[in-house]
């Protein structure tokens, strides 16, 4: 604990977030928009779903670290090495839990939705998307936490930058109490990260779920 | 038709007039089950009409075609002198797992088919709150259907059907998911909703009970696939008490007489 006062107020923490965060940033917005609406689309569409839907079944059971190698081999080791690892690691399960949640919408309410005439962009907008959206978040969430995977594995076997490099160097130094710092400080970044994406989503997707 | 008595009193003629026409539909579903069977019916304007059968005799396939919501595979439906070929205006549909998103207040809920004309946001809301308060929800309109009873969901089910102003409603077996309480309630508003609203009910049940005691007319299926067996004309005074409906002895004859028609289906 010392440690992570230490390394905050010197300043060493902030300069390796800021650097962990770049990759992260880059590669869960990417993953975040184009998944959903790969995913949405997907579940909208068969033809899509066959063309798109195996490649993301086989990324997500593929073992990341082992195609890690491969990246760096191919995009070399800066920046954008760093952002395909994380999108490798997020973008399945985004993709793959929205488009199960537009699929699995409840026909029940895509009937009743047709019976008063809704056409098939309001049903799609009024109906699909907002039953879909806790699943889309779900898979949003997980995703997130699948980043940071992506992005702490990328550092440790790409190049040593940011926390990675805060782990990497304090532990061939034997500073253990720094090292825990590290790894502590972004598991609880994680943790913190996307339990307020729960919160943000209940306040604005489903407002039933706020007194409940 | 399959079958056909010709002797009883209360039968009429299945003659294809009224406000909705059935002529000739027969529905067949992909993998080959035949539901339905050359159906011809009318529905008079400002009647309720029962469908009523043994289950899967493709009654709610019926109310279905009625609706637009599904084609039939022989046949046309005809309302108001056109032939329907999806859902309309002059139709609304509840249903029987009430069909409410559980993400929007019961006020947006009896809105939304308001909503999906792209009628304002207030003038649906007005119109909304007094369809709410028709059906003795006032006061819950910012609630969520999670915080509701089942009878109170068909309830906001139903205002959602009555927001729209359509001429006919048609009603899934409204009452099958509430309890026999709730439901007796029930029949009995929907008998005072016939005589204020001047519309247009048809209604698929399989509580013989609740048919003749709501109905004007009572349309007994077969089993599958549904063909017309019997139209009856119940003939009772919806207007008087509830009390004395359920005491009437036509009323408890019918219900007897349709039994002993149905239990022949039954295996």
């Amino acid at each position: 604990m010392a440690a992570l006062f230490q390394m905050t107020l010197d300043g060493s923490m902030g300069r390796a977030y800021l650097s962990t965060l770049q990759p992260l940033v880059i590669g869960l917005f990417i993953s975040g928009v184009f998944g959903i609406l790969a995913g949405i689309a997907m579940g909208l569409s068969r033809l899509f779903e066959f063309f798109v839907a195996p490649v993301f079944i086989v990324l997500q059971a593929a073992p990341v670290a082992a195609l890690i190698p491969l990246i760096t081999f191919i995009y070399g080791i800066g920046l954008t090495a760093k952002v395909i690892a994380v999108c490798i690691l997020a973008a399945p399960v985004i993709v793959l839990n929205s488009y199960k949640a537009v699929r699995n919408a409840s026909p029940s309410l895509i009937e009743m939705c047709r019976a008063f005439q809704g056409s098939r962009v309001q049903v799609i907008a009024k109906i699909i998307l907002p039953d879909a959206s806790p699943l889309i978040f779900a898979g949003l969430r997980l995703g997130i936490a699948a980043g940071f995977i992506g992005v702490v594995l990328a550092e440790l076997l790409i190049t040593p930058t940011g926390i990675g490099d805060l782990i990497t160097y304090h532990r061939s130094v034997a500073d253990y109490a720094e090292m825990y710092a590290a790894i502590f400080s972004i598991v609880a970044f994680a943790a913190i990260t996307v339990s307020s994406l729960q919160k943000l989503e209940t306040m604005v997707f489903r407002p039933e779920k706020k007194e409940a | 038709m399959k079958t056909s008595g010709t002797t009883d009193p209360v039968e009429t003629a299945t003659k294809p007039d009224g406000i909705v026409q059935a002529r000739g539909i027969s529905k067949t579903y992909d993998g080959g089950i035949q539901a339905l069977e050359g159906i011809d019916l009318g529905f008079p304007k400002g009647e309720l009409t029962t469908l009523l059968g043994p289950s899967g005799c493709g009654k709610t396939t019926l109310l279905k075609i009625i609706a637009g919501l599904l084609e039939p595979s022989a046949g046309t439906i005809i309302v108001n002198g056109r032939a329907v070929t999806g859902p309309g205006p002059e139709r609304a549909f509840v249903f029987q797992d009430f069909a409410l998103m559980p993400w929007a207040s019961v006020l947006r809920n009896v809105a939304f088919g308001l909503e999906l004309r792209g009628v304002p946001r207030h003038e649906r809301h007005v119109i909304a709150r007094s369809h709410i308060a028709k059906v003795g929800l006032a006061g819950f309109e910012e609630r969520y259907p999670h915080e509701l009873s089942g009878g109170m969901r068909q309830r906001v089910g139903l205002a959602r059907a009555l927001a729209v102003d359509a001429e006919v409603l048609l009603m899934d077996e409204p009452f099958s998911a509430v309890d026999e309480q709730t439901r007796r309630k029930f029949q009995e508003d929907l008998l005072h909703l016939i005589q204020s609203e001047n519309k247009t009910f048809i209604f698929v049940t399989h509580s013989i009970e609740e048919a003749v005691y709501v109905s004007d007319q009572v349309v007994l299926l077969t089993p599958r696939p549904g063909a017309v067996s019997r139209v009856i004309r119940t003939g009772l005074d919806h207007g008087g008490s509830p009390e004395e409906l359920r005491r009437n002895k036509r009323y408890l004859d019918m219900v007897e007489e349709i039994w002993q028609m149905l239990r022949g289906y039954l295996v």
